[in-house]
């Protein structure tokens, strides 16, 4: 299955043109994702060291979720809103973007980590929310977190590149990777 | 008068093997991003707490302990990594608005940072009143607030 055929129709809907070809509304939509990454990711990294144990190790873990993941949580919707804007605005481009497939592949396991986290050791928070030293699992949830975070973080910076574009010559495995098609221009 | 110095950053040597690289401005640019997020998260968490949000069952100074330890780790990575960039495009920074105006604001939210949050975020309970902690975390926000959208909008221009 293939969900070109629906990029290439909502890109040629008015909306998508119209953002695409926006002088100011596309670069506002990308700065206020940038922006809201200080907020969302700022939030994150701040549990993120708790549970690694390199920082706020004298705040209860139930004071950080609790008390900073509203903050989270609104940080993390803005960045949905204006991250499905700049689809929208270029959607065959990016669907065909070796870095954007990279970078939801790593947001679906960033998704599922705090999945396993929230339904797991989380769970039992009790037991150890005073410590410095966390439960093992709850460690390995913050460093795959941080490192997943960065990722997601990088490869969407890398987006913005054409290296591995499909209208340029690319190996076998891009060709693949980036789901490119014959020259149907 | 700032220009030569400008022009001896573009064609110094880093700026030219950055700008003739195909992926080390990218790659800069990346680590930039993840210092961006680090020192997001140290100065608002501290922030949130002198507006009396977030972790208000905890004093500003037992945050401000560690948040201002990652808080400047994070702004050592940004300018050096700042720094790499700019050589490599330093003459169009020197001629971009954006450009100034991150850097006069950067230096505005280092400078309110080590010479007024800095004592305020460090004072015991109570010695600073609420309003004048209110006015610290707004100014802080804001100062940093500009520089983020200032340097991405150098993107932006030319």
């Amino acid at each position: 299955m293939s969900l070109l055929p629906f990029c290439q129709w909502l890109a040629e809907t008015r909306g998508s043109i119209a953002l695409h070809e926006s002088l100011y509304m596309y670069p506002l939509v990308e700065s206020t994702h940038v922006i809201a990454l200080c907020l969302f990711i700022g939030m994150t990294v701040i549990l993120d060291f708790r549970l690694v144990g390199i920082g706020f190790t004298s705040v209860p873990l139930t004071d950080i979720t609790r008390r900073l993941g509203p903050w989270m949580q609104a940080g993390f919707v803005v960045m949905v809103i204006t991250g499905v804007l700049l689809f929208y605005a270029i959607p065959v481009r990016s669907y065909q973007n070796i870095f954007f497939r990279v970078k939801v592949i790593f947001l679906i396991l960033a998704g599922l980590n705090a999945a396993v986290f929230q339904w797991g050791i989380y769970r039992r928070v009790a037991e150890w929310n005073m410590d410095k030293k966390v439960p093992r699992r709850a460690f390995m949830a913050g460093v795959f977190s941080l490192i997943l975070w960065s990722g997601i973080i990088i490869a969407g910076r890398m987006i913005a590149y054409n290296w591995f574009d499909c209208d340029r010559k690319q190996s076998e495995f891009i060709t693949w990777a980036a789901g490119c098609t014959p020259h149907e221009d | 008068m700032l220009l030569p110095f400008v022009e001896w950053m573009e064609a110094s040597a880093m700026g030219t093997a950055i700008r003739e690289s195909t992926w080390a401005f990218a790659f800069i640019e990346s680590i930039h991003l993840l210092a961006l997020s680090v020192i997001g998260g140290a100065v608002l968490v501290v922030d949130l707490r002198l507006l009396n949000l977030g972790l208000k069952k905890h004093s500003v100074a037992e945050l401000a302990r560690d948040a201002w330890k990652w808080q400047n780790v994070a702004l050592v990575v940004l300018i050096f990594t700042g720094i790499g960039l700019f050589s490599s495009e330093a003459l169009k920074c020197y001629y971009s608005t954006p450009f100034w105006v991150k850097m006069t604001t950067l230096v505005s939210a280092i400078f309110f940072s080590w010479v007024v949050r800095r004592r305020v975020i460090f004072a015991a309970d109570g010695a600073v009143s609420p309003t004048a902690r209110r006015t610290v975390a707004l100014l802080s926000v804001t100062l940093w607030f500009v520089v983020a959208a200032a340097g991405r909008w150098i993107g932006f221009s030319g």
